[in-house]
């Protein structure tokens, strides 16, 4: 085997209050295909970041080597004249440039500074021919699909002379067809001595093409597994990717679980601007007193199973049945749902969850505002009580509920945006990652919250992310994949292993 | 003393207004040797920008959902024109004709929002198109021609003032109604105060709420005297009175008015919230169009004349005025009386510099310099306050 292309030594990552990364260590081959697994925040795009230089240089500690030469790089220019080159989840592309005119985007081909054309065009037919992709050179991006998009950003790669090629999940938006001419792709560049990096969380996929493993887990390197020589298997790879201790702790709670409230039946979404299922077939309940989780990796589906629900906040030819209290109901808009009491705290707090310019009593009562109204005259002086009153029952740390949301910490941002809700009278509470980015105290008191409304009899439904979570919180796990259900596990049988199982299940497996 | 600071900190930028408008008046007060206040002056800035005030009053609401309507002077000359067709070529009657206009308004809105609310073109687009339709449409109806005159009743909208009882010296009536104002109000902040008693909130210490009621009440008697030295309570500035009143309410106490600022300060947030936001959108550019047809009328009738040329510039200055009464370009903030100070701040201004003989020139730069000083002022004491 040849020697190492990229050693990356004790590199230490710390943003504010966070350590991202500690002591992480990365080698990768010449001519190898390296995958870098973990779960969701384990470190992997930050890790990637660092070496492709979105975080300078002096910003983290540890060093990188390539092709033993140490690197200190300040920007994204320098790593690429290197040849190590970052193809990023969301893709870069213009979609209303051309593709020649995306793939030597800041790397135009000009004489005495003007643009040659014929040469773009002569250079761009020979790259796309080594992809395989058979188009136009001044076909605009946005009439290309997903997959032969990725093709261009590859290619757009291979005209920076890439040596180092790393992908960070490929193919979490493609079809299978299009994913296995993706890992074709990556493996005939192998042929060439093109080295690639893939983050991915479909563990089949790795399986496939990967000649080594590395895991990370909490910002730490956990192991490297030699793909070749030792017997790895998908349960060996998961347990390097969760076998954290469940260290933080969840209030007691005795569930009480009473008949059904909600039902979702065949529940088929699809993407909004694509003809692609997002949502295939979900079968779903909660029962009242109920706390129901939904794991899943990103791009599983969750926030768009919660937004389809809720008024069909999300996506387009939406078919299947809601069953509440043992009726069949239609919500056609966001405020139907919310007055047939379905209430849903997005993922993003700051940008879908609050108005930051907006104090913290107007943010409270905006989605019941007839609740404390009288003929559409909203009584100012009841919506100071209702808020005086959430912010003792919640612990909202502020001096006086005229403060603006947007100067409140992420921990009180998330009563208040819980408040809200809580002031809508739902029967049905879905909370999207309700505990993302908020720190360790304040997780406790949200998870109490959590825990009370399930004990006033209402049905709760938690994606998250974080595994312990999930299991810490929930009666009833459900486990989705691409867009399926993939599995149904009750708080007594569920392990990180066994979630993580379906959670990398592909489909046809 | 800390209620009085918190109360004072929230309030900034409406103080900061107020004081602003009352400096601006005091220094022409000075520079025009005293001319700018004389009764029939007053009366006169009152009648010169009362269809500035009207537009402002929607422009507000239309850049607080994030928005802006640049139509709205050739949607007021439009619905002038077709005003003076029907007055004039075919001799219906005013208060007809009144209601047709603001209903054509209306539609006019509703034809822009459509597009805005629910194609989701940028307004800018949208309004721009729509100042070049009706300014076109406004010279055909009008076939290039002024058309005149208006009935007699029409004129009084812009030109009339209250009828008088008494000696004729001083204008009674204006007096009185000044009288009865101040009771209202003040009867309004004893009830107000005894509300917030009563759920134990905060309130200003007694002496000071009565300093406050003091104050109150000499500036609208203050303000009705000076109009009775003259001819009275102008009639236009009823409307106008009435329009502030209730799209304060509007905007400040009732489900629709937190709907427009939950819209403009986060959409994606209000919407998840269950706000209806294209039909928000929507119906605040409806009462755009149908103020901008109630402005269009006022200009028409105070010119005694319907022409191809009226209203060019409005939408600058009621936008001006938003701006300059504290809106932000974002959206999400602003407020009908700041629209209002804003154009009374343009209107004091315009007027001064009028009677001090500057230069049409010299006054567009000023206006613009105000402008961005107001604009720039803002965003310096946002970036201050955001710690």
């Amino acid at each position: 085997m040849a020697g190492e292309i990229l050693e990356m030594r004790g590199i230490t990552k710390t943003f504010p209050g966070v350590k991202a990364l500690e002591n992480v260590n990365l080698k990768v081959k010449e001519g190898e295909i390296h995958a870098l697994c973990g779960e969701n925040g384990a470190g992997k795009s930050t890790l990637m970041k660092v070496l492709s230089g979105v975080y300078p240089h002096g910003s983290y500690e540890g060093d990188i080597l390539f092709k033993g030469q140490t690197c200190e790089f300040k920007d994204i220019k320098q790593s690429e004249s290197l040849g190590i080159v970052i193809i990023h989840q969301e893709l870069a592309l213009i979609p209303y440039l051309s593709i020649a005119e995306n793939i030597f985007l800041g790397n135009e081909q000009k004489r005495n500074g003007i643009i040659d054309w014929n040469e773009t065009i002569v250079r761009t037919r020979e790259l796309l021919a080594t992809v395989g992709l058979n188009e136009n050179p001044n076909t605009l991006i946005t009439s290309l699909g997903v997959g032969k998009q990725q093709l261009v950003e590859i290619a757009k790669a291979l005209s920076k002379k890439v040596k180092l090629l790393i992908l960070d999940e490929p193919t979490a938006a493609l079809n299978e067809e299009d994913s296995e001419n993706l890992l074709k792709l990556i493996l005939q560049l192998k042929g060439q001595g093109i080295s690639s990096i893939i983050i991915s969380h479909k563990l089949n996929e790795i399986a496939k093409v990967a000649d080594s493993i590395t895991i990370l887990r909490d910002g730490k390197t956990i192991e490297t597994l030699d793909m070749r020589a030792d017997e790895v298997t998908e349960d060996r790879i998961i347990k390097g990717m969760v076998g954290r201790d469940l260290t933080q702790r969840y209030p007691e709670r005795v569930p009480q679980i009473g008949e059904t409230i909600f039902e979702v039946k065949n529940w088929t979404v699809y993407h909004p601007q694509h003809d692609r299922k997002v949502i295939d077939n979900v079968h779903m309940h909660i029962r009242r007193g109920e706390i129901v989780g939904i794991a899943g990796l990103m791009g599983a589906g969750r926030t768009e199973l919660a937004m389809s629900i809720f008024g069909r906040s999300y996506g387009r030819n939406i078919s299947g049945q809601i069953v509440k209290d043992g009726r069949e109901v239609q919500y056609r808009s966001i405020s139907d749902a919310i007055d047939n009491g379905v209430a849903y705290v997005t993922e993003d707090r700051k940008q879908y969850g609050l108005i930051l310019i907006d104090d913290i009593k107007r943010n409270i009562s905006l989605a019941n505002l007839n609740k404390i109204s009288r003929r559409a005259v909203v009584n100012e002086n009841e919506e100071v009580v209702v808020s005086e009153t959430f912010r003792k029952k919640m612990n909202i740390k502020t001096p006086s509920v005229l403060q603006k949301t947007g100067n409140l910490s992420g921990g009180n941002q998330q009563k208040v945006v819980l408040s809200k809700w809580i002031f809508s009278e739902p029967d049905i509470l879905i909370l999207d990652e309700p505990t993302r980015g908020i720190d360790v105290g304040a997780k406790y008191e949200i998870y109490t919250i959590i825990n009370q409304l399930a004990a006033e009899g209402k049905g709760v439904l938690v994606i998250s992310s974080e595994l312990p979570e999930i299991l810490g919180l929930c009666d009833r796990v459900y486990i989705m994949s691409e867009g399926r259900i993939t599995g149904e596990v009750n708080r007594k049988d569920a392990t990180q292993e066994k979630l993580m199982r379906y959670m990398t299940k592909g489909k046809g497996e | 003393m800390d209620v009085l600071k918190s109360m004072f900190k929230s309030n900034v930028r409406q103080y900061g207004m107020i004081v602003a408008l009352v400096a601006i008046t005091v220094l022409f007060q000075i520079m025009t040797d005293g001319i700018l206040l004389k009764p029939l002056n007053v009366t006169n800035i009152i009648q010169q920008y009362s269809f500035i005030l009207v537009l402002a009053i929607g422009m507000v609401m239309v850049i607080i959902t994030g928005h802006i309507d640049l139509s709205v002077g050739s949607v007021a000359a439009f619905v002038g024109a077709v005003a003076a067709v029907m007055m004039v070529d075919y001799g219906m009657p005013f208060y007809v004709v009144i209601v047709l206009s603001l209903i054509i308004g209306g539609l006019v809105g509703a034809w822009q929002g459509f597009w805005i609310a629910y194609m989701k073109i940028p307004s800018f687009i949208v309004t721009l198109a729509g100042m070049l339709i009706f300014r076109g449409l406004t010279m055909d109806v009008l076939d290039g021609q002024s058309i005149a005159p208006f009935p007699k009743l029409f004129q009084k909208m812009s030109n009339g003032f209250l009828p008088d009882f008494g000696d004729g010296k001083l204008h009674t009536l204006s007096i009185v109604l000044g009288i009865g104002l101040s009771i209202l109000t003040i009867l309004q902040e004893i009830r107000d105060r005894r509300t917030q008693q009563k759920y134990g909130f905060d309130v200003l210490p007694l002496p000071l709420f009565y300093a406050k009621l003091v104050a109150i009440a000499a500036v609208i008697n203050l303000f009705t005297y000076v109009l009775a030295q003259y001819k009275g309570i102008p009639f236009i500035l009823i409307i106008l009175f009435v329009l502030v009143v209730v799209y304060s309410f509007v905007m400040k106490k009732t489900v629709m008015g937190r709907h427009t600022y939950a819209l403009g300060g986060n959409e994606k947030a209000a919407m998840l919230s269950g706000v209806k936001t294209k039909r928000v959108t929507f119906w605040v550019f409806v009462n755009m169009g149908v103020l901008s047809a109630l402005s269009g009328l006022i200009f028409a009738a105070r010119l005694n004349a319907a022409t191809p040329k009226a209203g060019v510039n409005f939408e600058l200055d009621a936008i001006a005025a938003s701006f300059i009464g504290g809106a932000s370009a974002s959206g999400g903030i602003g407020s009908v009386m700041g629209a209002i100070i804003g154009g009374l701040v343009m209107a004091v201004m315009n007027n001064g510099m009028s009677i001090m003989g500057i230069g049409i020139d010299r006054q567009q730069v000023i206006k613009g310099l105000v402008l961005m000083l107001a604009v720039a002022f803002d965003i310096y004491n946002k970036k201050k306050n955001a710690v």
